[in-house]
């Protein structure tokens, strides 16, 4: 038998119709959907007069557009209402469980798919949205789509796909201290750039990225498509049934061990080849700091905001000098020195538990610096709960950064969290786009401790010179 | 969907690198629950200054460009988010193609969803393309799907990759779900074999 990557034996297994030549017809057993891509999907299906064909596999949460203030309060701004009430109605309409406001499970929709345990190895998932990739993490294929395919996958459970390549990231050696995860994939991008990836499928491998916990996996598998990749995986192993086990939608009792046997052997096979490979060492990362408006647009918080002279072609010259105008920022400058007004802990990249508890070891005993605004947005109302029964609300909450109910908030700003413009904000989000947190806003992406360190110092510090404990 | 014919039209050149999909329509614009009216944010915080008036640098405000409806671009185009609205706004503004030696794959997916055509192309023959749209007033290209090929009349003329699969589907207008739907004995068949891992609600 042939040795077989996890991509090949995922793809394999999902065929459902396939002409030589043509697309191949996948099957998909997970469909996840929010509010904001799915809305033209349901119309298109009754305007076709068709239904959902498997609501047993859909699951929706709110998530995009919903307020992270007073969940008791009406949502203020009409079209944010109306998408909600939207899916509101959808959703029961076409029979799919909706994890609505006050719900226990509501949260970002990547959050809570593996939370959940719905989120396994071995399988296609699919959400209309690109960051859909972190599901990944588990050995499983997940990937974002267009509302046209969030139509199709209602209606069919199948999509339509050309196969991708597939690409291996291996990297080994060990992560310095206050090195993170959210650092490695920064790191990577900074050096494959925004479409190095483009269609392929990534897995990553190798002994740092079997060190890393389900929770660190899932923030490199999440900001694969900033590398322009259809997809970001990670082979299953101990660590990802360890996670699974107990979970509500995950098998339980003999059916889980069962399960798991099934789910170790979709790991790639020794020998197996990819269509290409990147090799890295762990110990060349630092900590990083984006400087422009895309994510490979970064450096190591030693450096400095590159001069765009330096720059090896036109093109590139062009886009740093535009970048440094639009971020307001000189050439030369170095980036302890880069000031921040707002700081937004959040996002599907780093809202888990983890991520919080980096930055409260960070925020305790520490204050937010004069003038500048942060806030804690929880990934779900599980991660939520999870953080205050180990007090890091109050830890937050006494250090004066402010502590919301969960969802995507500043990530994008679809709903009141948004940068006013120029307003400089270090984000553990993954996209600083022109405008991504608000028209005119300056995103800075980095990791929640080193956000959280912008935090109390007012600006982009090392977070190695920082005294910092980890909680127990 | 709509069929996609063969057209000539009027060029516009958005000279950039990794145009992302936020800058094609900025989320103020996805709270829309209806495919149409988004030509009106298409890349709207590069037409439009903080008061609402056009920025007249911008190329889709110069007089020249306005009634364009094939945009040549640089590479990566479409990056960044799944949002299809990106393409139901060019769609919305009047572009019926998008010529680029990139473009990011979801991007690309979600235009052949709908009947909108994009062109990759080598970067040297988007570059010409580029120089005419910007030294020539009034530069139009010729696409013709059928025979693959992009003409000016000035001599260029080149032919472009598309997976015949998904041109069958452009010429004809097909409705993607009608057709997998005629393989539900497959889809059946499968789903026999592979039972939901999840109870059913
Ligand atoms: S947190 Fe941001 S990136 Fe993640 S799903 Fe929400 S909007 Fe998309």
């Amino acid at each position: 038998m042939t040795a077989k990557t996890l991509f090949e034996k995922i793809w394999d297994e999902h065929v459902v119709y396939q002409e030589s030549g043509q697309p191949t017809l996948l099957y998909i057993d997970l469909h996840l959907i929010h509010e904001v891509t799915s809305p033209q999907a349901f119309e298109g299906l009754r305007t076709a007069g068709r239904k959902v064909r498997a609501p047993e596999r859909t699951f929706g949460t709110l998530d995009h557009n919903v307020p992270t203030t007073d969940r008791t309060l009406p949502i203020s701004d009409p079209e944010s209402a109306a998408q909600v009430e939207a899916m509101q109605r959808n959703c029961p309409e076409f029979g799919i469980p909706l994890f609505a406001l006050g719900a226990r499970e509501q949260g970002i929709v990547h959050v809570i798919g593996p939370e959940l345990g719905l989120t396994q190895p071995g399988m296609t998932i699919v959400c209309g949205d690109s960051h859909t990739s972190t599901h990944g993490a588990f050995g499983a294929l997940a990937f974002g789509v267009g509302t046209s395919e969030v139509e199709h996958v209602l209606a069919t459970q199948c999509l339509w796909q050309v196969k991708p390549k597939t690409l291996e990231i291996w990297v080994e050696g060990r992560l310095g201290p206050g090195v993170t995860a959210k650092d490695l994939i920064l790191g990577i991008i900074g050096k494959i750039k925004t479409d190095g990836a483009t269609g392929h499928a990534i897995e990553y491998r190798g002994p740092t990225i079997s060190a890393l916990s389900m929770e660190e996996r899932m923030t490199v598998c999440n900001m694969s498509i900033e590398a322009g990749a259809r997809a970001g995986m990670v082979s299953p192993d101990e660590k990802t049934v360890d996670y699974l086990r107990g979970r509500r939608y995950a098998p339980q009792g003999a059916a889980f061990e069962r399960a798991a046997q099934r789910w170790l052997s979709f790991g790639t096979d020794p020998g197996a080849r990819f269509d290409s490979s990147h090799r890295f060492q762990a110990e060349q990362f630092a900590p990083q700091v984006t400087w422009g408006t895309n994510p490979a647009m970064v450096v190591e918080v030693t450096g400095k905001v590159p001069d765009p002279k330096t720059m090896p072609d036109e093109a590139s010259r062009a886009a740093a000098a535009r970048a440094l105008e639009y971020m307001g920022l000189t050439a030369g400058t170095p980036i302890t020195e880069v000031k921040v007004d707002r700081v937004f802990i959040g996002s599907c990249t780093n809202s888990r538990l983890s991520d919080l508890k980096a930055a409260a070891a960070v925020a305790r005993g520490r204050n937010v610096a004069r003038g500048v605004h942060a806030m804690v947005v929880p990934g779900s109302q599980q991660v939520k709960a999870e953080a205050e029964a180990l007090g890091l609300d109050r830890i937050f909450k006494e250090a004066g950064f402010e502590w919301r109910e969960s969802g995507c908030s500043m990530c994008l700003g679809m709903n009141p969290d948004i940068l006013k413009p120029q307003e400089r904000c270090a984000s553990t989000s993954n996209r600083n786009f022109e405008g991504r947190q608000g028209p005119g806003g300056r995103t800075h992406l980095v990791s929640p401790a080193m956000a959280a360190a912008a935090a109390v110092e007012g600006h982009f510090v090392d977070l190695r010179e920082l005294d910092v404990k980890p909680l127990g | 969907m709509r069929a996609f014919r063969n057209f000539t039209g009027l060029v516009a050149p958005l000279d950039k690198n990794n145009v992302d999909t936020d800058q094609i329509i900025p989320k103020q614009f996805l709270k829309a629950v209806v495919r149409t009216g988004l030509g009106a944010g298409l890349f709207f915080s590069w037409r439009f200054g903080a008061d609402g008036a056009e920025i007249p640098d911008f190329v889709l405000n110069q007089a020249r460009y306005r009634g364009a409806s094939i945009l040549v671009a640089g590479a990566n185009f479409g990056c960044g988010s799944s949002r299809e609205h990106a393409v139901w706004a060019l769609d919305d503004y009047g572009f019926r193609a998008v010529i680029a030696p990139s473009f990011a794959d979801i991007f690309r997916n979600n235009c052949l969803k709908n009947g909108f055509l994009p062109v990759a192309l080598e970067a040297s023959v988007v570059r010409r393309i580029m120089d005419g749209a910007i030294e020539r007033e009034g530069y139009r290209l010729a696409i013709d799907l059928e025979g693959q090929v992009v003409a000016d009349e000035h001599g260029l003329r080149e032919s472009f990759g598309i997976e015949p699969f998904y041109k069958q589907r452009l010429l004809e207008g097909l409705d993607d779900i009608g057709l997998t739907l005629a393989h539900s004995k497959e889809i059946e068949a499968y789903e026999r074999a592979h039972p939901s891992p999840y109870p059913t609600p």
